[in-house]
């Protein structure tokens, strides 16, 4: 049973890496009908997306990027948990924020960025805001669709010892909303990775959104493909931890032997 | 006799129905006294209002009219009097999947703020009585219907309630089994001097456990009631079971209302 597990891991990660080495060659053909500064040799962005990693100056750039990434998804989730929390309570709170939050989860990352600009000095400041506000209303409807999905049923059993608020949250609340946290925090991972390069415009002077601005301003194809594979080998590595953090928060689930 | 822990006047619950149907009274005008240390087993066809009654003894549920009083006060209002002092074993087992066999019993002590340590040894000891030793450490989804009941069952004996309800707890056991355990939940009322109230679907059972038995209308309204003892002769008793054969089946067998 365990190996034929491990089996269909070994083949899940032998396809995926098939398809990556399919995209490579793709564009190594490309690289040879097409002049280097549109098209630079799959090896001349590894050795690049290698020299990004052991450069300590510019590692410094990835890992400032990863903190304002982190930085803002912290402050969503802590933002989102407590406006959840306040919504699930009562259809009122929710009548009234859901809108709002409905409201900004329309505008779009460039002009949060354009706000944050005109309103704020601060670079730091000006970057945690935009991230913020871009993954607050996920964040906090996921964590409430999480909460509302409690069990009636078990909220009953644990209201028959008489809990206190507190004990109730931490001995049913949390476990249950715990997987929808995970799942929010993979989704908006991705989303954060995306936008943070967008708020890096707003005049920072380091990280990986500023890193590209400066290889297009060199017209550098190749750096821009090592500053992007950064970001992306960056989400990869955060969801590769969440997905194991989840395999352990969620071990008592029943794993169907049969799959669909 | 001493107050009756248990006091149910002219308790009513409706319950509105989302989809606009009108009311549906689950639970009409009911009134009866459990005396401290009775065993009441209750009966009545499915659909009739028994858990409902359940919720509302355990304070879940606020009657919508007439006055429902525990140990003297309002269950639904006083929330923190009753802390530790009702233990329900529901109908189906609720235990949190998240908890091993072990921590779903520790629930209830863990929320009463009991040392850990002594409170683990609790917990121990009723799983060992209930036959569930080994098993400690297994989620419920490792474990049979059987045995997720029993888990259950020391769930709520675990924190020494005062009062136990019961809702069919040992529905879904085997024959043999359910009959040890009603045995053994019969000595530890009496040991330890609780108040119990006990649903079944089985006159039979019912008849075994209560002190006296009461059968429910639909909705639940007392229809029946007769009490029992070990001085009851067989033939008194045969008289009894003929009894409530003819009242629960002389309910209406639909599960709507007459309109
Ligand atoms: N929350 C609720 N909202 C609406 N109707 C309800 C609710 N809870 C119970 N009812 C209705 O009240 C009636 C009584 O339900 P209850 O669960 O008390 O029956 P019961 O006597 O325990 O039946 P069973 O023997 O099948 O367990 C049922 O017809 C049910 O549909
Ligand atoms: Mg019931």
């Amino acid at each position: 049973m365990m190996t034929m597990m491990k089996n269909t891991r070994t083949m899940r990660a032998l396809q995926a890496a098939a398809g990556m080495i399919v995209l490579a060659f793709g564009w190594q053909i490309l690289s040879m009908i097409f002049p280097h500064y549109l098209f630079p040799p799959v090896p001349e962005i590894i050795s690049r997306t290698v020299e990004v990693l052991i450069t300590g100056s510019l590692l410094v750039d990835v890992l400032l990027t990863a903190g304002r990434i982190f930085g803002g998804l912290l402050g969503a989730f802590a933002l989102g948990g407590i406006l959840a929390m306040v919504i699930g309570q009562s259809r009122t709170a929710e009548n009234f924020v859901a809108p709002i939050l409905t409201f900004f989860q329309g505008i779009p990352a460039l002009s949060w960025v354009v706000f944050a600009i005109i309103w704020f000095h601060g670079i730091e400041f000006r970057v945690l805001f935009i991230m913020i506000m871009t993954t607050l209303p996920a964040f906090t409807f996921q964590i409430l669709d999480a909460f509302r999905s409690m069990s009636k049923d078990l909220f009953e059993m644990t209201m028959s010892f008489r809990p206190s608020r507190w004990t109730l949250f931490r001995f049913l609340i949390v476990p249950t909303i715990v997987p929808g946290i995970l799942t929010a925090w993979k989704v908006n991972l991705g989303n954060a990775a995306r936008v943070v390069v967008v708020a890096e415009l707003v005049g920072a002077t380091g990280g990986v959104g500023y890193q590209l601005l400066r290889q297009q301003q060199l017209f550098d194809m190749a750096g821009a493909m090592a500053w992007t594979l950064q970001l992306v080998l960056f989400v990869l590595v955060v969801q590769q931890v969440i997905t194991a953090i989840e395999n352990w928060a969620l071990r008592y689930r029943a794993v169907s032997e049969r799959a669909m | 006799m001493s107050d009756p822990v248990i006091r149910f006047t002219n308790v009513t619950t409706v319950f509105s129905r989302p989809d606009g149907r009108g009311d549906f009274t689950a639970v009409d005008r009911l009134s009866f006294e459990i005396a401290k240390g009775e065993i009441v087993a209750v009966l009545g066809k499915t659909g009739c209002g028994k858990s409902t009654m359940f919720k509302i003894v355990a304070g879940l549920i606020e009657p919508s009219a007439g006055q429902a009083r525990v140990i003297g006060h309002d269950p639904f209002r006083e929330f923190d009097f009753f802390r530790g002092k009702i233990g329900i074993v529901f109908q189906n087992d609720r235990l949190m999947p998240w908890r091993t066999a072990l921590d779903n019993v520790l629930l209830g002590l863990q929320i009463l703020d009991s040392d850990p340590k002594q409170a683990e040894d609790t917990a121990r000891a009723w799983l060992t009585r209930l036959g569930l030793s080994g098993h400690e450490t297994d989620y419920p989804h490792a474990l049979s219907g059987g045995m997720r009941q029993r888990v259950s069952i020391a769930r709520a004996f675990a924190v020494d309630p005062e009062i136990l309800l019961c809702d069919e707890p040992f529905s879904s056991l085997d024959e043999m089994t359910a009959r040890d355990l009603r045995t053994e939940f019969v000595r530890l009322v009496r040991q330890t001097d609780k108040t119990a109230v006990f649903i079944t679907h089985q006159i039979k059972e019912a008849m075994d456990i209560g002190d006296r038995v009461l059968a429910f209308h639909r909705p639940a309204r007392i229809a029946y009631e007769a009490r029992l003892n070990a001085t009851t002769s067989d033939s008194d008793r045969q008289r009894v079971h003929d009894d409530i054969m003819r009242v629960l089946s002389a309910e209406p067998a639909g599960t709507e209302q007459g309109v």
